[in-house]
């Protein structure tokens, strides 16, 4: 099931007097200082705020003005250790199944499974321009976490991942990757076990550690420079597919779908085509099990946090969020660990404020059925974020506007491979009785793949 | 700003305790509170707890995880306040998204509009750095509340200076990087940390890590105005609640434990005890 969260004129939905803002706060600033509109800014610990000067200082030397050579070094390790560019492939399958041009852009194929070495590579490059002399991060799904002990260990810094136990337990092949590579992962034991845990226990021990070490954060979240930077880093991926698809189809695509946890997929996907008006651009978030929240218990059943969140302060930024009425933050849930988040990067949140981003949201049930459909049509098995953003394409090309919603041509980010979530796939695949799925029941009765 | 919590500090070292409101019972809470209040406290600092406490350590965390699955909330904070009976001035420390989110219009004035009404004094606000506090700090000059800010360790320069121009009420000198947390010595950062804000026309309190009245004494004849104690306290109430003791045994326990720190901090003011240097 998917929603769009505009109104079928196209209309913004009336804001309710709790989410009306009060004189001037934001509004006012630019980009320059790390706002976007209303959203971003640093809120964190004293502590903190001179890491993030310094921080903010080498973004714009090494990263906006290529001091030191810095760009062209992060481009060609790009292209030599993590093996960009990735291809933009037609899914001819796809494109016969749904009537129109489906184009993959194939971040599953980046050195590590997806989209983060990305970023992950960029940052522990940049700490080590800033002479950092260690490097941790928090991890979610364990993609994050996996690219970055990857990059660390290509760039041999000693590196300590932060995750939450709940996905400790349910993401054991990242978890051994990132050992593999010399990585000490820490467990989180507290809340849910989740993201918003690891990312709040990394920002502690960065609290105590922030003058040789640096938190390579693994979304556009956070504190300014950190959404700006991750944003920079990750929109390689829509630089390449702009002019893949002005190379291989000839003209820019009607619509390009990114599914959105932290939102640094998403980012990395619509930046370079923010600009382009005739494009569509769509998050797809994880609606869960249902969109309704139950606050007495503090608990969204969704990770839906532009459609379904409000306006709050976590984690150093002014974004969405999924918090109750008190401001709270709600535990968030999804199928997919990797959005399994209660906050979202501020310039995405922007985005949707301004119109320019549509969230519509994928239910768990949605996302699996869509992940079987591209591992047995077209041969590639993607991480369970990723089959969201495919789950909205079905849903979308299925309805009587889908050539108003989707257009011609629709370019889906493959974000990354799905090895990591076979455990869960074969577990809820057996739990729900997917019809369109393999026979999965030899596995899940033997206890999933351990 | 307030006058109550300049006459706490006006005479002699103020002993600055804090614990979570509602930790790990309102009614519990209630009595602990007072029972810093009996045992010399100049000022309160009363947390109200917010599910991402991502500036303190275990101790902290854990004693808002008891207080909000007790069922505390901003308003129940409030009416907490009111039900108080202490003579020290109270100061909210909480994080920036309740402040932000209280009432019906998204900003922090309703919020301290509200702690203005319970005769609440000021705040404290770990993730509220003073870039981002020009909303809160014109909200408290409108209703006469002090924004207490936290220098740390590594602020330095314009953010001195920026915060020296937003803060009222004292300054809250962080004795070392990291987060709150009783530790076993005191920090040897402190007076650097001190010195660096010899000219500001507010009292410094030293925080994190100060657990007995030895080292309150350390503290205060390394130059602080007032000492802040946070983590050795919950841990008497986490004991206490670990290990089944009645709230009045425990709140017996606080108190001679605060009574032990604000003597402390009172010895450390003592001319006689500042530690000579060395001759030669």
């Amino acid at each position: 099931m998917t929603e769009l969260e505009t109104s079928d004129d196209g209309t913004e939905r009336t804001p309710s007097a709790h989410e009306t803002e009060t004189e001037h706060e934001g509004d006012d600033r630019s980009l320059e200082d790390g706002s976007f509109g209303r959203f971003g800014g640093q809120y964190v610990p004293e502590a903190l705020m001179p890491a993030l000067e310094e921080l903010e200082d080498a973004y714009r030397r090494y990263v906006l003005e290529n001091e030191d050579g810095f760009m062209d070094e992060f481009r060609q390790r790009l292209r030599d250790f993590g093996g960009r560019p990735t291809p933009l492939q037609r899914a001819d399958r796809l494109s016969e199944r749904y009537d129109r041009d489906v184009y993959l852009k194939r971040e599953d194929l980046v050195h590590g499974g997806a989209h983060k070495l990305n970023n992950a590579l960029g940052q522990v490059l940049l700490a080590k321009y800033m002479g950092k002399e260690r490097i941790i991060a928090e991890t979610g799904a364990g993609q994050h976490g996996t690219a970055t002990a990857m990059a660390a260990a290509h760039l041999d810094m000693p590196c300590e991942i932060y995750m939450g136990r709940t996905d400790v337990n349910r993401q054991r092949p990242n978890v051994f990757r990132m050992r593999i590579n010399g990585a000490e992962v820490n467990p989180v034991d507290a809340g849910r076990g989740t993201l918003k845990e690891a990312i709040s226990e990394t920002m502690r021990d960065w609290s105590q550690t922030v003058e040789d070490t640096h938190y390579v954060i693994g979304s556009v979240v956070g504190p300014h420079p950190f959404p700006a930077m991750v944003r920079d880093f990750q929109s390689v991926i829509s630089e390449e597919a702009r002019e893949q698809c002005l190379e291989q189809i000839g003209s820019l695509p009607d619509s390009v779908l990114a599914c959105a946890g932290g939102g640094s997929n998403t980012m990395g996907a619509f930046h370079h085509f923010t600009a382009d008006e005739s494009v569509s651009l769509y998050a797809v978030e994880a609606g869960g099990s249902s969109l309704e929240v139950d606050e007495d218990a503090g608990v969204a059943p969704n990770s839906a946090t532009l459609s379904t969140g409000t306006e709050g302060v976590l984690h150093g930024a002014r974004t969405h969020l999924l918090q109750d009425s008190h401001g709270q933050i709600m535990e968030s849930h999804s199928v997919s660990a990797g959005l399994d988040y209660a906050g979202v990067g501020p310039e995405l949140a922007h985005l949707v404020k301004t119109g320019r981003v549509t969230p519509v949201t994928v239910d768990d049930t949605a996302a699996l059925e869509a992940f079987h459909c591209l591992s047995t049509e077209e041969g590639i098995i993607p991480a369970l974020e990723t089959a969201h953003a495919f789950g909205f394409l079905h849903e979308a090309a299925g309805r009587d506007d889908a050539d108003e919603v989707l257009g011609d041509s629709v370019v889906v980010t493959v974000s990354g491979r799905g090895d990591k979530d076979l455990e869960t796939v074969i577990e809820e695949t057996e739990k729900r009785g997917l019809e369109a799925a393999p026979d999965l029941s030899v596995f899940a009765s033997e206890g999933g793949l351990r | 700003m307030s006058d109550r919590i300049d006459a706490a500090f006006a005479d002699g070292p103020a002993f600055v305790p804090y614990l979570a409101a509602g930790d790990p019972t309102y009614e519990a809470s209630l009595e602990y509170v007072e029972a810093l209040d009996r045992g010399g406290a100049d000022v309160i600092e009363l947390g109200l707890p917010f599910s991402e406490p991502i500036a303190e350590g275990p101790t902290i965390q854990e004693a808002v995880i008891r207080a909000l699955e007790g069922g505390m909330t901003p308003e129940r904070f409030f009416e907490f306040v009111e039900d108080l009976e202490v003579e020290a001035p109270l100061v909210c420390m909480t994080y920036y998204n309740l402040i932000y989110q209280f009432g019906e219009e998204r900003g922090p004035r309703s919020f301290v509009e509200r702690a203005a009404e319970v005769g609440l004094e000021g705040f404290v606000v770990p993730d509220l750095p003073a870039e981002e506090a020009d909303p809160l700090r014109e909200a408290c000059d409108e209703f006469g509340l002090d924004l207490i800010f936290i220098v740390a360790p590594t602020t330095h320069g314009e953010r001195l200076e920026r915060m020296r121009e937003r803060v009222s009420g004292y300054v809250y000198v962080q004795a070392r990087l990291g987060t709150t947390g009783a530790r076993e010595d005191v920090s040897d950062q402190t007076g650097t940390s001190l010195e660096r804000l010899a000219n500001w026309d507010v009292p410094k309190a030293v925080g994190f890590g100060i657990k007995t009245g030895e080292h309150a004494e350390r503290i205060v004849a390394a130059g602080a105005d007032g000492i802040i104690v946070g983590s050795a306290l919950v841990d008497i109430v986490a004991e206490g609640h670990e290990t089944g003791k009645s709230t009045a045994e425990t709140a017996a326990r606080l108190e001679v434990r605060a009574r032990e720190l604000a003597e402390g901090a009172t010895r450390g003011a003592n001319p006689e005890n500042v530690p000579q240097p060395e001759q030669p």
